[in-house]
């Protein structure tokens, strides 16, 4: 009993700890995920990374420019079929992005049901509330936008490595000095996650006694503070580097991309579904 | 092979970190063109330092240096002509390999220096492809550098300057957590550059590889002084000497056993 209790007490002890280390790990682990999906064989990790950019983006204008239920649906449930033929689960895109939705965009829509003007579709007599008919669909329309634009922006980071899409980005006329410090930055990014996972890790290991709210706040600032220090010192080392291979200011970088003429049938198609989703959703 | 014009004279050179910490002290030292020269030195020794100094990172707080006759100097290297001629010629492999390997895929790293130093696309795609097959990571082309293991990543980092194939490689503690193959393989690497005519300068103080690369040493004390420089044999016999200079130590069970 006595030590069911003492390991209870420490466990909510380190409830700090253990929630900062689940956070690192999860997020390290998504990125791994990801990485190994966009290496599976499918439709979209066979396309041409310029391709996808330029399709996503210009079906997301589509679904803004889209004032049908209708259509929406449609082009969501297309998402799911891209990630059905791109061999993404659909339960993975569905419970990614419907997990996150009420959160974020439930929050904002859930007024709308009550405070949009017209006429009543519900009454609650519990709430002495109103759902009325114009604030169903604008919530509707939110969440249904949110949830495709959402998906196809998955369908694109999942079967695309990170780096592809920002090399693909230089399409978009991004300049390649905002391409290469995007890449750095996510780069360094993972590479200061494993120190400070490595750092949680090693507190972890010999904390024995107690630690109280002040114990770990203290530890969490030392902690971040190494982190600052180590990664100051990183872009000064990596500046250097970067200096000691001829950087001078201006980044050159190779497009190494090469069109197929299946790139440029996909590139129409979706193109294609978009006019018609703007035309129909009219 | 000393008749040769030296690749770089390092004369009376001294460096303090932000005019405080001493890293370098009157450091006299000439390299010549086709050597294979080991820095030898404890952590802390000022090797990495030097070789910082040496591809005209930092630039001294006393002294001069001049490469292939030609003082290295900030005010020097602004100049885009000497700039680009000297980066061409001077190549330097980091120790932490994750600051070596800051682009988001191997291509783009082993592309960038052929890239930036101007050199036609057609030519950067031929060094590029000849590059990774050399070391043979070709596989590893689109990957992420962040992905890779440790031996991966110093292959590629060492892909990155081979595709600029300069004249002068500065490596600085290139074994650093290799397990023992990736450690032969990197020897037989380093070998092959020196029977090609290239300058090697190795900042390390890993015996064994001296032992194997070094046409030439030179040792730094623990008061960032050079205290001997020669024969590698002679300098390797010299226990006192790598004692002195915390390269090598009696453990106290060997001793007991005397």
């Amino acid at each position: 009993m006595e030590n069911t209790s003492s390991v209870k007490r420490s466990s909510n002890r380190s409830d700090i700890l253990e929630h900062t280390l689940h956070g690192i790990t999860e997020t390290l682990e998504q990125a791994l995920f990801a990485e190994e999906i966009s290496a599976r064989k499918g439709l979209f990790q066979s396309l041409d990374a310029r391709v996808k950019v330029i399709s996503v983006l210009a079906l997301l204008i589509g679904v803004a420019l889209s004032h049908s239920l209708l259509v929406l649906l449609a082009i969501y449930f297309l998402a799911l079929l891209f990630a059905w033929t791109s061999a993404i689960p659909a339960g993975l895109l569905i419970k990614r992005v419907w997990l996150a939705l009420p959160f974020f965009t439930g929050l904002i829509a859930l007024p709308a049901l009550f405070i949009t003007p017209g006429p009543a579709f519900l009454h609650l007599p519990l709430l002495g509330l109103v759902i009325t008919q114009t604030g169903l669909t604008t919530a509707a329309f939110l969440l249904l936008r949110v949830s495709t634009s959402a998906s196809l922006t998955l369908l694109l980071i999942l079967t695309t490595p990170w780096n592809t899409v920002l090399s693909a980005l230089g399409v978009l006329r991004v300049p390649d000095v905002f391409i290469l410090i995007l890449g750095m930055t996510y780069r360094y990014i993972y590479l200061l996650l494993h120190t400070a996972n490595d750092m949680f890790l090693s507190r972890k290991s010999r904390m024995v006694g107690r630690m109280d709210t002040s114990e770990n706040q203290k530890m969490l600032a030392a902690i971040s503070a190494t982190l600052l220090d180590k990664s100051l010192n990183l872009s000064s080392e990596v500046y250097l580097a970067m200096q000691s291979r001829g950087y001078r200011g201006a980044v050159v970088t190779l497009k190494p991309f090469r069109m197929q003429p299946q790139d440029w049938l996909w590139l129409f198609i979706f193109l294609g579904i978009t006019t018609l989703a703007i035309i129909l959703g009219r | 092979m000393l008749n040769t014009k030296p690749v770089f004279d390092v004369r009376q050179v001294s460096f303090e970190y932000e005019g405080k910490q001493t890293a370098l002290d009157h450091i006299d030292l000439s390299v010549h063109a086709g050597e294979s020269l080991i820095i030898l030195g404890a952590n802390g020794s000022g090797k990495s330092t030097l070789l910082k100094l040496l591809d005209g990172l930092y630039f001294p707080t006393g002294g001069e240096i001049q490469a292939f006759g030609n003082p290295v100097t900030e005010e020097a290297l602004r100049d885009d002509e000497f700039n680009f001629a000297f980066r061409r010629r001077v190549g330097l492999i980091f120790q932490d390999t994750d600051v070596q390997l800051f682009s988001a895929s191997v291509l783009d790293e082993v592309a960038f220096a052929p890239l930036q130093l101007g050199l036609p696309r057609d030519e950067v795609n031929r060094r590029v492809d000849s590059a990774l097959e050399a070391l043979r990571i070709e596989k590893l082309r689109e990957r992420a550098p962040h992905r890779l293991s440790g031996g991966e990543k110093r292959r590629v980092a060492l892909a990155s300057l081979l595709s600029l194939n300069p004249d002068v490689w500065l490596l600085d503690e290139p074994t650093t957590g290799l397990d023992p193959r990736s450690q032969s393989w990197l020897v037989e690497f380093i070998l092959k550059q020196r029977n090609e005519g290239k300058t090697v300068i190795t900042a390390t103080h890993d015996l064994t590889l001296a032992e194997e690369i070094a046409s030439r040493i030179c040792v730094f004390s623990e008061d960032h002084q050079v205290v001997a420089a020669g024969d590698p044999q002679e300098i390797l016999e010299d226990h006192d000497l790598l004692h002195r200079c915390n390269l090598a130590h009696y453990h106290a069970h060997h001793l007991e056993r005397i």
